[in-house]
C-alpha cells in the first residue's frame, strides 16, 4: 500500500509498504531517515521515539498506515536548515551526554518535547519525561545535565 | 494482510462484521509488538485511529463514559478527580511514549492479567460498552474477563467505551515492579471506597489467570466498617481489621511462579499492598490524607 504523510515539514510518500510494517521501518528503510533507531521493537527502549502530530511515541509501535495524512517529526528535523544544532542537541554535546550514541536520537526527541511544554523542568519532570528511553552507557547523569543545561540556556535567551 | 481504515464508527462496525477475525489496532502498543516479533499475522488490521469519538470522554451527573482509545496520558491529566484509581493506574503504565498511545480499550481487548487498568476498573465497578452491527450492550466488568487473555467480546464486537461511576470516595492503586517505569506488574492492587453505598471494591492484577476481585475481603471490610460505625465516625480502622483484610486479599489471589516473581512473593506483596492502600484511602476518607498524588508508591 501507499502511505502519504508529512515528515519534518515535508510531504512524503512511501510505496509498496507492507500492511504490518511499522512507521519506524518506513522512516528508516523507505524514506532514508535512519536517525530513529531500531532496537527493541516492543516499546521498551524509546530509541525509535518520534513525534506523531506533536506527541512523542515509539515509532516501532505505530503501524505505517496509521501515519497516513499525519505529521511526523524525527530527530533529523531538530537541527536547522544549515545544519546548526538545536539547543538540546548542543547541550548533549557540551554536557558529554553521548557515549555510543544509539539512544541519543530518542532522548533528544523526548527531551525537546519536554522543554517545549515545560521550559524549566524539575529533576523529577526530566526523569519522568525520559523514563521511556533506555541508555546502557552513561548512567543517565550526563543526560540529565544536558537537559538542565538546555533549559538554563533557553531560559537565559528568553 | 489487509489494512482497513474506517473513517467512522459505523464503518468500523461494518468492517468487523464483514471480517470477524480482523484485529483492531488503536495505540498499537500490544498489537505491533506481536507483529514485529512475528507472533501474529492477522488477515486484517482494523485501524481505529481515524475515529475521533473513541478518544473523547463524556462526563454525566454521576458517570464517565470513557472512549476506548483515550490515551492514558489524557486520563492522568483530565480525569484524576472523577476516576482517581484509574488515573493512578494509568500513571504506572510503561512510559510517556506508551501512555500517549495506549488506552483502556486495548487493555480490555488484550485482557492480559497484567494489564494495569484492570484492578482500577474492577474496583471502580466499570461496565464495558461493546458494540456490533447487531447492537450495543454493557458488559459488567465482573463478567468481562473469561480466561488468560480472553474476554467476553463476540467476534463481531468492538469496544466503544468504558462506563465508570464518578468516585464517591477515595481510590488507590499500587503496583510492584523492579523499577518505576517500563514495568509489567509483578502484581498490582486497586481499592475503591464507595461511601455512598457503604461498600468497598477491589481489584487484583497479575496474580491469577484473569484480573479478579477479592470479594471475601471486600465483604469482610464493609461489614467491619459498618458494625463499628466507622463510615459515620470516621475513626481509624482497627489494625486487626486491616490485617484480616490483607490476609483475605492475599487469599483471593491464585498466582503462579514465573520470571517476574514467585507465587509466594505475589501473595505476600498483595497483602502488603492491601493493607497500605486501605490505610491511604481511609486516611483520605477521614480527611487526614493529602491530595492523592501521582507519586504514591507502595
Amino acid at each position: 500500500m501507499r502511505v502519504s504523510f508529512t515528515v519534518n515539514g515535508r510531504p512524503q510518500e512511501a510505496d509498496d509498504v507492507w500492511e504490518g510494517e511499522s512507521l519506524l521501518y518506513v522512516l528508516r528503510e523507505r524514506l532514508g531517515l535512519p536517525g530513529s533507531k531500531n532496537a527493541c521493537e516492543q516499546g521498551e527502549c524509546g530509541s525509535c521515539t518520534v513525534r506523531l502530530d506533536g506527541v512523542p511515541v515509539c515509532s516501532c509501535l505505530v503501524a505505517a498506515g496509521q501515519a497516513q495524512d499525519r505529521r511526523v517529526d524525527t530527530v533529523e528535523g531538530l537541527a536547522g536548515e544549515g545544519g546548526e544544532l538545536s539547543p538540546i542537541q548542543q547541550a548533549f554535546v557540551d554536557a558529554g551526554a553521548v557515549q555510543c550514541g544509539f539512544c541519543t536520537p530518542g532522548l533528544l526527541v523526548a527531551a525537546d518535547e519536554l522543554l517545549e511544554h515545560n521550559p524549566s523542568p524539575s529533576d523529577g519532570d526530566i526523569r519522568e519525561a525520559l523514563s521511556g528511553n533506555l541508555c546502557r552507557c552513561t548512567g543517565y547523569e550526563k543526560i540529565l545535565d544536558a537537559v538542565r543545561l538546555a533549559a538554563a540556556r533557553t531560559g537565559q535567551a528568553v | 494482510m489487509e489494512f482497513l481504515r474506517p473513517a467512522s464508527w459505523q464503518e468500523a462496525l461494518a468492517a468487523k462484521a464483514e471480517h470477524p477475525s480482523a484485529v483492531p489496532i488503536a495505540g498499537g502498543t500490544d498489537v505491533m509488538v506481536e507483529i514485529n516479533f512475528d507472533h501474529r499475522r492477522p488477515d486484517h488490521l482494523l485501524d481505529l485511529n481515524r475515529i475521533g469519538e473513541l478518544e473523547e470522554w463524556e462526563t454525566g451527573e454521576d458517570t464517565v463514559r470513557l472512549g476506548a482509545s483515550v490515551p492514558y496520558s489524557k486520563i492522568m491529566a483530565g480525569l484524576r478527580r472523577e476516576l482517581p484509581g484509574l488515573a493512578l493506574a494509568s500513571h504506572t503504565v510503561a512510559s510517556p511514549q506508551i501512555r500517549n498511545r495506549g488506552g483502556v480499550g486495548g487493555n480490555l481487548g488484550t485482557a492480559s492479567p497484567a494489564g494495569d487498568a484492570h484492578p482500577a476498573l474492577l474496583a471502580g465497578g466499570a461496565a464495558v460498552e461493546a458494540e456490533s452491527v447487531r447492537g450495543s450492550r454493557l458488559i459488567p466488568i465482573d463478567d468481562f474477563y473469561t480466561g488468560v487473555k480472553r474476554n467476553a467480546l463476540a467476534p463481531d464486537e468492538l469496544i466503544r467505551a468504558v462506563h465508570l461511576k464518578k468516585a464517591s470516595g477515595p481510590q488507590q492503586f499500587s503496583k510492584v515492579g523492579t523499577r518505576n517505569a517500563m514495568v509489567i506488574a509483578v502484581c498490582a492492587f486497586g481499592i475503591a471506597l464507595h461511601p455512598d453505598t457503604r461498600t468497598v471494591r477491589t481489584g487484583i492484577g497479575s496474580a491469577a489467570p484473569t484480573p479478579v476481585r477479592a470479594r471475601t475481603a471486600e465483604e469482610f471490610l464493609a461489614a467491619a466498617l459498618d458494625e463499628a460505625g466507622l463510615w459515620e465516625s470516621r475513626k481509624a480502622v482497627p489494625p486487626a481489621v486491616a490485617k484480616q483484610f490483607a490476609v483475605l486479599v492475599a487469599a483471593a489471589a491464585n498466582p503462579i511462579d514465573d520470571v517476574r516473581g514467585t507465587a509466594a512473593y505475589r501473595r505476600h506483596a498483595l497483602g502488603v499492598m492491601a493493607r497500605r492502600t486501605l490505610g491511604w484511602t481511609w486516611e483520605q476518607y477521614r480527611g487526614h490524607g493529602s491530595e492523592q498524588g501521582s507519586t504514591s508508591c507502595a
